[in-house]
């Protein structure tokens, strides 16, 4: 299992650790030990005949920060939104390849989009509040699932609200527009909004990047808090936030994943020479 | 002094101009109704139907015509919404942005937005003389509906159109499926909703080529909506075609009522839209 837990994306490492998942006893006990699992295959993505995603082949650590770098257009964004398939509503797309959750693959006609999606928080670039109370953004998620106890959603928002470090800021104006707070707020409300679904992941897309310093902080420390119980994705444009936060790192370049393993591993020890380069500012 | 600056006064002076223009017009209609609707209204106006003779002049009131265009305005209003919501929303968030059925159902409520009343009366009409239906109360409810449907959809789907895409992003994270963003979607465009709102109002309201056929006119208030209803612009028009001056003032006081109830409803559904488009983001 050890071998399983983080590899460097060469085709051939991941063709044998492929053949685990096709076995299926191992595979039970693998995610018998694995609360959350994330595993992408020969993930090809195209947008109108531009190929997009190159022979993608990842695995996601649980409990853990996994950054994925690399320059602007080399489908970091791009990858982040196939893991919870909002890439489908995309003009011209085609998919092959596999993505598994939990020892479900998301592509399977099967596999009800809905759940995936809920095992997904998802923290995009810009705050995106909903037209909405503060308390019932969070309650929104909640409702939807058919929690209606009022007493339980009061005591599902007042948690989160705490998760994120928001509690004390709006506990006296719940019923007030999540439009009426200052953005770093909306994005912290945004990430408990997230929360309030139990997610196993937390998708973030350069989630930091449209805020203030100072906000921006707030959310980087709640990440490193929160990777405690979710396993987090950050797709992230500033290498130095991704040196400061960054246990596992994946870089990609023009959609194919050139390097991926343990930070400290990638940032002082880089195997590639595309990686290095990045990494030491030759492009960016 | 340099050209650009001048192009600034001459724009400037031009679009007060046009302001005062466009503001003269109004200020000259609602001042040659008041002048000349003023003195005939009364209390009884509002509060009586038409007794005997009321059209050479006799006693007696437009209750008829007034009750008759709410219900109307009501009645086509809420089945306007009913129908041009799930519409809009389908447009929006079920096609994608190049659908080619989306594209024709816009250009097809782009014509329909500019059919004249009368067609769609005499349209409504040719298919109640085939259900063996007499001008009624639903017949006019009816027409108004389709009349106003378009002006629904098309300023509804303006607004809707600028939904931006993180939002129904950020509600699918959640674990939404399409039917369950609509409490979102419909908070967002809701100010969208109450303007397209107020417009189908107005429009309903003041139509009077539409309802001559299929609602007809009568003396008395519509208990069912089988029976015929009268209209205020109707009103206003048997009133004004009267040869006697007194009956003529009565369709300035017609007029008056009638352009006095577009503003309440029209300050009412903005102060609504304030309370509902708080919350927009």
């Amino acid at each position: 299992m050890a071998s399983l837990i983080y590899q460097n994306s060469t085709r051939a490492s991941w063709a044998e650790d492929f053949s685990f998942l096709n076995n299926d006893k191992e595979n039970k006990e693998g995610l018998a030990l694995k609360k959350s699992y994330l595993k992408v295959s020969d993930l090809n993505l195209y947008i109108n005949k531009t190929h997009i995603l190159k022979n993608v082949n990842l695995e996601i650590p649980d409990k853990k920060i996994t950054c994925i770098i690399g320059p602007s257009g080399c489908g970091k964004s791009t990858l982040l939104k196939t893991f919870n398939r909002l890439i489908d509503d995309t003009e011209g797309i085609k998919y092959t390849g596999s993505i598994w959750v939990d020892g479900l693959n998301i592509f399977d006609p099967k596999t009800e989009i809905t759940e995936i999606r809920k095992k997904m928080g998802l923290l995009s670039q810009r705050p995106c509040p909903l037209p909405m109370s503060i308390f019932d953004n969070i309650a929104f998620g909640c409702k939807m699932h058919g929690e209606h106890n009022r007493k339980k959603l009061n005591q599902i928002v007042e948690e989160q609200l705490k998760a994120v470090g928001l509690w004390e800021e709006v506990k006296d104006r719940l019923k007030t527009p999540a439009s009426k707070l200052s953005i770093g707020q909306q994005q912290r409300l945004c990430l408990a909004r997230g929360l309030a679904v139990e997610p196993e992941f937390i998708l973030a897309d350069e989630a930091t990047s449209a805020l203030d310093p100072i906000s921006s902080k707030h959310i980087e420390e709640l990440f490193v808090v929160l990777k405690n119980e979710y396993a987090i994705i950050l797709v992230t444009h500033t290498l130095r936030q991704a040196l400061r936060i960054a246990d596992h790192v994946i870089f990609m370049y023009l959609g194919e994943v050139i390097e991926a393993g343990p930070a400290d591993e990638v940032f002082n020890n880089p195997k590639q020479d595309l990686t290095r380069k990045y990494l030491e500012g030759a492009f960016s | 002094m340099k050209f650009k600056f001048i192009e600034e006064k001459i724009a400037k002076v031009l679009m007060v101009s046009s302001s005062i223009v466009v503001i003269a017009f109004v200020l000259n209609i609602i001042y040659t109704i008041f002048r000349r609707g003023m003195p005939a209204l009364n209390w009884d106006m509002i509060s009586k139907i038409p007794a005997g003779g009321y059209y050479n002049g006799g006693g007696g009131g437009i209750l008829n015509a007034i009750v008759g265009s709410l219900y109307i305005v009501l009645g086509s209003t809420i089945l306007g919404l009913l129908i041009s919501i799930p519409v809009v929303f389908y447009l929006n968030v079920y096609l994608k942005k190049d659908s080619k059925l989306a594209y024709i159902a816009r250009l097809a409520f782009d014509v329909l937005f500019g059919i004249p009343s009368i067609v769609y009366g005499a349209f409504a009409f040719t298919i109640m003389i085939l259900l063996g239906m007499h001008t009624s109360l639903g017949g006019g409810i009816l027409v108004i509906t389709l009349l106003i449907i378009p002006i629904f959809i098309r300023s509804m789907d303006e607004v809707a159109m600028q939904l931006p895409k993180d939002l129904l992003d950020a509600t699918y994270a959640l674990g939404a499926t399409k039917l369950e963003t609509i409490k979102v979607v419909l908070r967002q465009i809701a100010p969208g909703i109450a303007t397209a709102t107020l417009l189908s109002i107005g429009r309903a309201i003041g139509d009077a080529a539409g309802v001559m056929f299929t609602a007809g006119f009568t003396d008395s208030i519509p208990t069912s909506i089988s029976q015929p209803a009268a209209t205020l612009p109707l009103s206003v028009f048997f009133q004004l075609s009267s040869p006697n001056a007194d009956v003529q003032d009565r369709a300035y006081s017609a007029a008056l009522i009638l352009i006095f109830i577009v503003l309440i409803i029209s300050l009412v559904g903005r102060f609504i839209t304030n309370q509902f488009s708080k919350n927009k983001i």
